[in-house]
């Protein structure tokens, strides 16, 4: 990974900016879609160092964060089934459901194990064929198709003792959905890098040309960012609207083929609820009906769901760009880390999360 | 591939009033791992159910070693800690090295020289009886490079199933000379802030050991007893301010809690953070935060400003602090807070962490 520390320099950063300032004459609003590229906004302070014309909404890019209430509690009933190793990504763990988290589930005796990858899952599923194995697939088309190869992998094998529990959203349907809403102030996209490395740039002309948006593929180092904001401040200034990659060295125009291949087998387009959004039509992914067998929702039928939800939290309009979030009543008092109110606040992805964490000292009162 | 253009006319136009967010959790009924992190659920554990439990009968003020004044004012440091670490064998040690150096440096911190420590063994049924020996061995050999005594212990056996593998407890005693006072409380604004070396190397180890992982080199943990390096520090005849040894939570818990203690600010310099090449990629692969990630051969060290170049001299002379450095400062500016300028001039608050590490999904 050392080759990356030249996408830290200082000194090329400060180039940046002074471009970035330089190429502003007016306030522009830009939405980093992905949760990955707001942790690396706030953990380098780079917001800090825009100008102040230029504003930074957070998006709903954090996938632990727009992983639908109904869905943890559901995670949450299955991990609690005696027999029933449950699988997750760390950040997982703490996201509340109505009443509980993972944490509170392996406390009380439940098999809760944090993998780094599904195929560690399935791995246990082969070594313990006695055992139900469950592996948490959420996250966006970055995530998908390692879970995909599992599932495929697991048919192959027959082992018949593994599902997923699946709960994956998609970029371009929620980009959609955030310019569809008559509240929106975002005038162009930083598009989440990894996902594009995957599902390549296809599908944002369309996008860039129905909204006269901006869309600038961009990366996650210091200098990724910066690039990604430079390009995109520079189209908004010339009035263009157009997709441009700034991430060469890990996007293609066509994305990774193979990937996309086995997407497109082990799984298909559905509705999907965002938690904190709503509804958005054809906004994620399901198995196909050759691999319905490995869906756990359908394996452990859960009955019985009934979402205890809170008022004081403002979590939707953070994901939405409407509200920066030391603007919610609850920031830093009622909703913290410790005690989060939403999702946004237990991932470190989450925006909330971000600003508690390292932006208290201008927001909130430490003691 | 879809055209999502085509289907968002279908979107109805969102309705933000009706978006909601779950009940927090505000408390939990039971234990869970993190009230075991050495972060924020650890201390809130300490301060709502083991303080108001105690009474009258506690006497602690939290730091990692009492100290206790006996006789005609000789000054012992006690301390008491138990190891559960898994795997039991990791690169660099096990958990036999860790139980011996964990105490020895905890009496370290207050400034004494360890003298006797006790061991006590939690042995799970079916555990190989090579396996304790092996971790036995390594109690006597740390020990014996330490300087100190093994003078009683005690031998427990749990059902199979009720542990695992081997815990160990070990407590230590050690005597603080006249003069010396490194409480947390003590730091003052414009004090410098050293480490003695790289930063997140036990806890790296471990986890790469624990979880599989590869970061293309074997990271060894740096386990160490540390007080002959505070030995050679204090002979410098400097006051030092305030020690600590940061294993769980890393420095960050340990720069937090001396901040809170002495209500002053401190701020580190990020470029200035000793982190190798393998801890940062292992960091970056998993999420996670290299200021969070344990320590167990490593102290921090607030000095006044004008000594630290000769307490730095002190600590490069000697084994176990040839990379020591300066991270930052202690400042008047936001108290019990602890903030780091980051590499492009901005800066970030830097958290108690508040249980587990958690590895980030992408």
């Amino acid at each position: 990974m050392k080759y990356l520390e030249e996408f830290s320099d200082p000194d090329l950063a400060k180039k940046l900016i002074e471009q970035i300032h330089a190429a502003t004459t007016r306030k522009w609003a830009l939405m980093e879609v992905c949760g990955g590229q707001t942790h690396s906004i706030i953990r380098h302070g780079i917001d800090q160092l825009l100008p102040d014309s230029v504003e930074m909404i957070h998006g709903p890019g954090c996938p632990v964060c727009v992983t639908p209430l109904e869905t943890i509690d559901r995670a949450l009933a299955i991990a609690a089934r005696p027999g029933v190793v449950f699988c997750s990504f760390g950040d997982m763990l703490r996201v509340p459901g109505s009443s509980q988290d993972l944490f509170s589930i392996k406390s009380a005796g439940g098999d809760v194990r944090v993998v780094y990858s599904p195929l560690d899952a399935l791995k246990i599923a082969r070594e313990n064929p006695d055992r139900e194995v469950v592996f948490f697939g959420i996250g966006f088309e970055t995530t998908a198709p390692a879970n995909a190869m599992t599932v495929y992998q697991a048919q192959r094998l027959g082992v018949r003792n593994f599902s997923l529990l699946v709960s994956h959203v998609l970029v371009p349907p929620a980009i959609a959905a955030i310019m569809e809403s008559s509240t929106c102030r975002v005038q162009a996209f930083l598009a989440a890098g990894h996902v594009c490395s995957v599902m390549g740039t296809a599908e944002y002309p369309a996008l860039a040309r129905k909204y006269k948006v901006p869309i600038v593929v961009t990366g996650f180092e210091p200098l990724d960012i910066l690039e990604g904001v430079r390009r995109t401040v520079v189209q908004l200034e010339a009035g263009r609207h157009e997709v441009e990659n700034a991430y060469p060295r890990a996007v293609r125009e066509e994305g990774n083929v193979p990937a996309m291949e086995m997407l497109a087998d082990v799984f298909e387009v559905t509705d999907r609820t965002w938690r904190g959004i709503g509804a958005i039509p054809r906004s994620g992914w399901q198995l196909s009906e050759k691999y319905r067998a490995f869906d756990a929702e359908q394996r452990f039928d859960v009955t019985d769901i009934h979402t205890a939800e809170s008022s004081l939290c403002r979590s939707g309009e953070v994901l939405q760009g409407l509200i920066k979030p030391h603007l919610c009543e609850a920031f830093g008092k009622e909703c913290t880390p410790r005690n989060p109110l939403g999702a946004t606040m237990v991932s470190s992805e989450g925006a909330c999360a971000a600003y508690y964490t390292h932006r208290r000292l201008e927001l909130v009162d430490a003691k | 591939m879809q055209d999502v253009t085509a289907v968002v006319d279908d979107v109805p136009d969102l309705d933000f009033e009706g978006w909601v967010c779950p009940v927090p959790l505000r408390d939990v009924p039971s234990v869970v791992m993190g009230h075991g992190g050495g972060g924020a659920m650890s201390g809130e554990l300490i301060e709502h159910l083991f303080l108001p439990a105690y009474g009258a009968a506690a006497a602690a003020d939290l730091g990692d070693s009492a100290v206790l004044t006996v006789g005609s004012g000789t000054r012992l440091a006690f301390s008491t800690d138990s190891f559960v670490v898994k795997p039991m064998f990791f690169p660099g040690g096990s958990i036999g090295e860790l139980a011996v150096n964990g105490t020895v440096n905890d009496l370290a911190m207050s400034g004494a020289t360890p003298l006797f420590l006790s061991t006590a063994f939690i042995l799970a049924e079916g555990t190989a009886l090579s396996d304790v020996g092996r971790i036995a061995q390594a109690v006597g050999r740390a020990a014996e490079d330490a300087g100190v005594r093994l003078v009683t212990g005690d031998t427990k056996v749990v059902e199979h199933g009720s542990g695992d593998g081997v815990y160990l407890n070990t407590s230590g005693i050690g005597v603080i000379p006249p003069g010396v006072d490194v409480h947390a409380r003590r730091a003052l604004p414009g004090d410098a802030v050293l480490v003695s070396g790289d930063i997140g190397v036990h806890g790296v180890a471990v986890m790469s050991c624990r979880e599989g992982l590869e970061f293309g080199t074997t990271v060894k943990s740096d386990t160490a007893a540390l007080h002959g390096l505070v030995a050679a520090m204090l002979a410098t005849g400097t006051d030092l301010h305030v020690l600590r040894d940061p294993t769980r939570g890393g420095v960050s818990a340990s720069l937090n809690e001396i901040a809170r203690a002495s209500d002053v600010g401190i701020e580190l310099v990020e470029r200035l953070l000793p982190v190798p090449p393998a801890v940062h990629d292992a960091c970056s692969l998993l999420g996670l935060d290299p200021l969070q990630v344990a320590n167990e051969g490593k102290l921090i060290a607030i000095v006044p400003a004008g000594d630290a170049d000769r307490v730095l001299a002190a600590m490069r002379a000697h084994p176990l602090g040839r990379s020591a450095c300066r991270i930052g400062s202690c400042v008047p500016d936001h108290a019990g807070m602890v903030v780091a300028k980051t590499g492009l001039g901005g800066s970030r608050v830097i958290g108690l962490p508040i249980g587990e590490q958690l590895p980030r999904i992408c």
